[in-house]
C-alpha cells in the first residue's frame, strides 16, 4: 500500500511538473530567446485547454462543441487558436517597449478570463467542461495514470528537443541579437518586428499545447483553473529559478518548484480547516519571496544561460 | 440623465484610478520602471485604514492621514530591501521583481485578514438627490478628497525645493546628480508621495466599493492605462487619463455587458498603443 | 597653486582606453580650450575630471586637493561645476526653476545669485517663467552656463559650448564667457569651433587619439602653421 501510494504520487507530481514544463519552456522562448514579458501566460494556457476541451469532447446541452474529435486534433486546435490570439497581442504591443507588452498581456489575460466566464453558448461559463477525454484510456488496466505521464513525457522531450534544435538557428540567433541591440540588427536590415511577433507566437502556441495537455489531465477543465497565481505567476517562478534562456533550466525549474509549493501543500494540509486559505495565501507568499530572492541573489537561477554554439569552430 | 449619472460614477471611480496612476507615473518619471505593484499597495492602504478604524474604532479622518504614513512606510521599506538592491539592472527585471512584490503584499493581507470581502461601516449610505441625479455622501468626499490630494500634489511640486528637484530628476536625472541634488532623497519622497497617493485610492475605493485581497490587482490594469493615456510620466496626463477611464469604463454599460466593464480599459490601452502610443498629452517614452 | 591638475590621465567607458596619458592644467583667472578632431578625447577628460568616468591611471588635483575618482556631487561642493554638451537643462522646467536647482546644494535664498546670472545674461530674464525647453539653442545654453554659474564655482567646465548654435551667437557666447571669467571663473572648456575658441582662451591644449600633442597660449597656437593647416582648418 505504502510503495503503490507512493508510486502514485510520484506519478502525479511529474506528470503535473510535466505540464508545467511545457508551459515553461514556452515562456522560455518569449523572455528567454526574445527578452518579452508576458503576464498573461494564464490566457493561453487557458485558451489552448478549452479549445482542446470543445474540440474533442461528446456534444452537451449546455455549450457549443462536441466535435468528439482525436486527441490530437485537440493539440493541434489549441496550438493554433493560442497561435490567433497571440497573433493579434503581438502585432499591436511588440513595436513598443517591454513594459506595454507586459501590461497588454495582464489585460489579454484578463479578458480571457471574462469571456471563459460569461460566454456560457461556448465554454458552458463557471460550470465548466467536464468528461474531456483521456487518451490511452483504458489500454491497461489501472495504468492510466502511468500512461498518461508517459504522453506528457513525450511531449517535454519533443518540446525540448525542438527548442535546443531551434537555440543554434539562424532564426533563434536573430532573435538573441534583438534582446540584446535591437538598433544593431533593424541597421542589418532584418524585420524586427516579424521576428519577434513569430517568437510570440510560437511561444504562445507551446503553452497553448501545455494547456490542452491540462485539460486531458484533469478531465475537467473550468476558468478558476486558471487563476494567473497557476497559471502564470508559478510558471515565471519555475522559469528564472531554473535559469531563463536556458530550455533545461526550464525543465529543472519546473520540477523544483512544482516541488516546493506540493511540498509546502504537505505542511498546510495538515492544518485545521479554517487555516486552510490563510496557509494557501502563506505559500503564495512564500513563492513571492524566493522570486525576489532569486532576483537579487542569483538573477541568472540556477543553470546559467550559455549563448549558441557557432557553427564554425571557434 | 442616465449618463449622466454614469459619468459621475465615472468621476467618482476615476478619481480612484487617478491617485493610482498619479503614482505609477512618478515612479516611471524618476525610477524608470513599470511598478506592477502599485495597485496592491493601494489594497495595503485600504486594510492599514480597515485597522483603525475596524480594530481601533477610530474615526475615518483620524485613520486616513494614518495609513497614508504607514503605506509611506511600506513603501520605503520596499524600496530598501528589494528594489533598491535591483536598481542597477535593467528596466524589466525591475518589472519583475514588482510582479513578485505585488504577489507578497497580495497574500500577506490575504494571511492577516482572509479572502472575504470586508467594509469599513456597516450600513446603507442614503444618497442625496440632486436635480434628479444620485449622489452619496461619500462620493461627494471621494471625488473632493482626490481633488484635495491632487492641489497638495501640485503645490508640493511647484513651490518646494524637494518638488522641484523631484521634477528636475524626472526631467534629466544625470543632470541632477551634476547638479548636486541628492537623488537618493528624491527617490525617497518619490516613494512616500507615490505610496500615499495610493492608499488614498485604496482607501477611497474601499469606501465607494468594499475591500478584498484582490482589490489592487484588479485596479492595476486601468491605473496603468491611465498613466500610459496620459503619457507615461506625466502627472498631469495621469490625472487626465484617471478620469477618462473612469467615466469611460461607466458609460461602457450602455453598450456591454457590465460583466465585460474591466476590460474596457484594456480595449482603451489597444486603442491607444495602436494610435498613438505616446499617450494623448505626450510624455516621455 | 593651479587651478586644475590633470596629471597623465588614461582611461575610457568600458574595456578600451579613449585617453593615454592626457596631462592639463588651469591656473587660476585662466581660460583653456582642449581642441583636437573627433574621437580625440575631448569630452572623455572632462568627463573624466568630473568623476563621471573612471581612470586607471594618473591623478587629478583640484586647489591641490586630489580629487581622483571623486563622485561628481562631491566635486560640486569643492567649487567645479559642469555643463554637459547635450541635454544639459530640465527642459519641463522654468528658467527661474533651473537656475533654481544650480543652487540646490546651497542653504539660503539664491535670490542674488539668480539676479547676477540675469544680469549676465538679459534675454533669459524676460523668460524666466518660461519653460527651459521651448527656448531656442542660444537661450538654452545660457541656461545652462547659468544654472552651472548658480554655485558661484572657481572652475567652471563647458563642454562644447558653442555647439549647435548660429554663428552670430557663438560670438555672442564667447563674449559672455570671457565675462563670466572676468569675474574670477576659471574656464576649462572643450571646443570644436577651434578657431574661435582659441581666440578667446588664454592657453589651449590640442589632443590627438587622447594624448597632447600641442600645448600653449592662444594666439601662439592660432599663429602656428602646422596647427592652423592641421586643426584650424588651414
Amino acid at each position: 500500500m505504502e510503495l503503490s501510494g507512493l508510486a502514485g504520487y510520484a506519478i502525479f507530481f511529474f506528470t503535473v511538473a510535466g505540464i508545467y514544463a511545457v508551459l515553461a519552456l514556452g515562456l522560455n522562448v518569449q523572455w528567454g530567446y526574445t527578452g518579452q514579458i508576458n503576464i498573461g501566460v494564464a490566457a493561453f494556457f487557458a485558451v489552448g485547454a478549452y479549445t482542446s476541451a470543445i474540440l474533442t469532447t461528446a456534444p452537451s446541452p449546455g455549450h457549443v462543441g462536441g466535435f468528439e474529435l482525436p486527441f490530437v486534433a485537440g493539440l493541434i486546435g489549441a496550438m493554433i487558436c493560442a497561435g490567433i490570439l497571440a497573433f493579434f497581442v503581438g502585432l499591436v504591443t511588440l513595436k513598443l517597449r517591454g513594459d506595454y507588452l507586459a501590461i497588454a498581456s495582464i489585460g489579454i489575460a484578463e479578458i480571457v478570463r471574462l469571456f471563459l466566464k460569461n460566454e456560457e453558448w461556448l465554454t458552458n461559463g463557471v460550470r465548466g467542461i467536464p468528461a474531456i477525454p483521456k487518451p490511452l484510456s483504458g489500454l491497461v488496466v489501472g495504468g492510466d495514470p502511468l500512461l498518461f505521464l508517459c504522453v506528457i513525457l513525450f511531449f517535454v522531450v519533443l518540446t525540448y528537443l525542438v527548442l535546443e534544435r531551434l537555440f543554434c538557428s539562424p532564426w533563434v540567433r536573430v532573435l538573441r541579437a534583438i534582446r540584446a541591440n535591437e538598433d544593431a540588427v533593424l541597421a542589418a536590415g532584418k524585420h524586427v518586428l516579424w521576428f519577434r511577433v513569430e517568437a510570440f507566437v510560437f511561444g504562445s502556441m507551446i503553452m497553448g499545447l501545455g494547456g490542452a495537455l491540462y485539460a486531458h489531465f484533469t478531465m475537467f477543465i473550468s476558468p478558476e483553473a486558471f487563476d494567473p497565481m497557476f497559471g502564470t505567476f508559478l510558471v515565471w517562478v519555475m522559469l528564472i529559478a531554473g535559469g531563463s534562456g536556458n530550455n533545461k533550466g526550464a525543465l529543472l525549474g519546473a520540477v523544483i518548484i512544482w516541488g516546493v509549493w506540493s511540498g509546502t501543500e504537505i505542511f498546510t494540509s495538515q492544518l485545521p480547516d479554517a487555516l486552510v486559505t490563510r496557509a494557501s495565501a502563506l505559500r503564495i507568499f512564500l513563492i513571492g519571496l524566493l522570486l525576489e530572492v532569486i532576483l537579487i541573489l542569483r538573477p541568472q537561477g540556477l543553470l546559467p544561460e550559455r549563448p549558441p554554439k557557432l557553427s564554425g569552430s571557434e | 440623465m442616465e449618463v449622466l449619472q454614469l459619468i459621475i460614477y465615472g468621476i467618482v471611480l476615476g478619481s480612484v484610478i487617478t491617485l493610482g496612476a498619479i503614482g505609477v507615473s512618478l515612479i516611471f518619471g524618476i525610477l524608470r520602471f513599470a511598478h506592477f505593484a502599485h495597485g496592491d499597495m493601494m489594497t495595503v492602504g485600504a486594510y492599514l485604514a480597515l485597522v483603525g478604524v475596524g480594530v481601533l474604532q477610530w474615526p475615518m479622518p483620524v485613520v486616513f492621514p494614518l495609513a497614508l504614513a504607514g503605506t509611506a512606510l511600506v513603501g520605503i521599506g520596499i524600496d530598501r530591501v528589494i528594489y533598491r538592491p535591483l536598481r542597477k539592472a535593467s528596466p524589466i527585471i525591475m518589472l519583475i521583481s514588482s510582479v513578485g512584490t505585488a504577489l507578497m503584499l497580495r497574500s500577506l493581507v490575504q494571511i492577516v485578514w482572509g479572502p472575504d470581502n470586508k467594509i469599513y461601516e456597516a450600513g446603507i449610505d442614503i444618497p442625496y438627490r440632486i436635480w434628479g441625479l444620485r449622489i452619496k455622501p461619500d462620493q461627494i468626499t471621494i471625488v473632493l478628497g482626490a481633488f484635495a490630494l491632487v492641489v497638495l500634489l501640485h503645490l508640493f511640486l511647484h513651490r518646494t525645493r524637494m518638488g522641484k528637484a523631484m521634477r528636475a530628476t524626472s526631467d534629466n536625472i544625470d543632470l541632477a546628480k551634476v547638479s548636486g541634488i541628492n537623488t537618493e532623497r528624491v527617490v525617497l519622497w518619490t516613494w512616500i508621495i507615490a505610496a500615499a497617493m495610493a492608499a488614498a485610492g485604496g482607501i477611497f475605493l474601499g469606501i465607494d466599493t468594499r475591500l478584498n485581497p484582490i482589490m489592487g490587482w484588479r485596479i492595476l490594469l486601468p491605473v496603468f492605462t491611465a498613466s500610459i493615456l496620459g503619457g507615461i510620466g506625466s502627472i498631469y496626463g495621469a490625472i487626465f487619463g484617471g478620469l477618462l477611464i473612469g467615466v469611460v469604463q461607466e458609460l461602457s454599460t450602455l453598450f456591454i455587458s457590465p460583466a465585460y466593464k474591466p476590460a474596457v480599459a484594456f480595449g482603451i490601452m489597444v486603442i491607444m498603443l495602436v494610435v498613438r502610443p505616446r499617450g494623448l498629452l505626450g510624455g516621455r517614452q | 597653486m593651479s587651478l586644475l591638475t590633470v596629471q597623465d590621465i588614461t582611461g575610457g567607458y568600458g574595456a578600451a582606453d579613449i585617453l593615454h596619458g592626457v596631462s592639463i592644467t588651469v591656473n587660476p583667472g585662466e581660460i583653456v580650450s582642449i581642441i583636437g578632431p573627433n574621437g580625440a578625447g575631448k569630452s572623455t577628460v572632462m568627463k573624466a575630471v568630473f568623476g563621471l568616468i573612471r581612470i586607471r591611471k594618473g591623478r587629478i588635483f583640484f586647489q591641490e586637493t586630489e580629487i581622483t575618482g571623486m563622485r561628481p556631487d562631491l566635486i560640486v561642493r569643492r567649487g567645479m561645476c559642469y555643463v554637459p554638451q547635450e541635454y544639459n537643462i530640465f527642459p519641463s522646467l522654468t528658467v527661474q526653476e533651473n537656475l533654481e536647482m544650480g543652487a540646490f546644494l546651497r542653504k539660503g535664498d539664491p535670490a542674488k545669485e539668480i539676479a547676477k546670472v540675469y544680469d549676465l545674461f538679459p534675454p533669459i530674464k524676460d523668460r524666466r517663467k518660461q519653460a527651459a525647453g521651448t527656448l531656442s539653442g542660444g537661450l538654452r545654453q545660457m541656461v545652462a552656463i547659468g544654472r552651472a554659474l548658480m554655485l558661484r564655482p572657481s572652475l567652471l567646465l563647458l563642454d562644447e559650448p558653442s555647439a549647435g548654435l548660429a554663428p552670430l551667437f557663438i560670438d555672442h557666447i564667447f563674449k559672455q564667457i570671457q565675462k563670466i571669467n572676468r569675474l574670477g571663473v576659471g574656464i576649462l572648456m572643450v571646443e570644436q569651433n577651434a578657431r574661435q575658441a582659441l581666440r578667446f582662451s588664454h592657453r589651449g591644449y590640442i589632443l590627438v587619439m587622447g594624448t597632447n600633442r600641442y600645448e600653449d597660449t592662444g594666439e601662439n597656437l592660432l599663429g602656428n602653421r602646422e596647427v592652423a593647416e592641421m586643426f584650424l582648418g588651414g
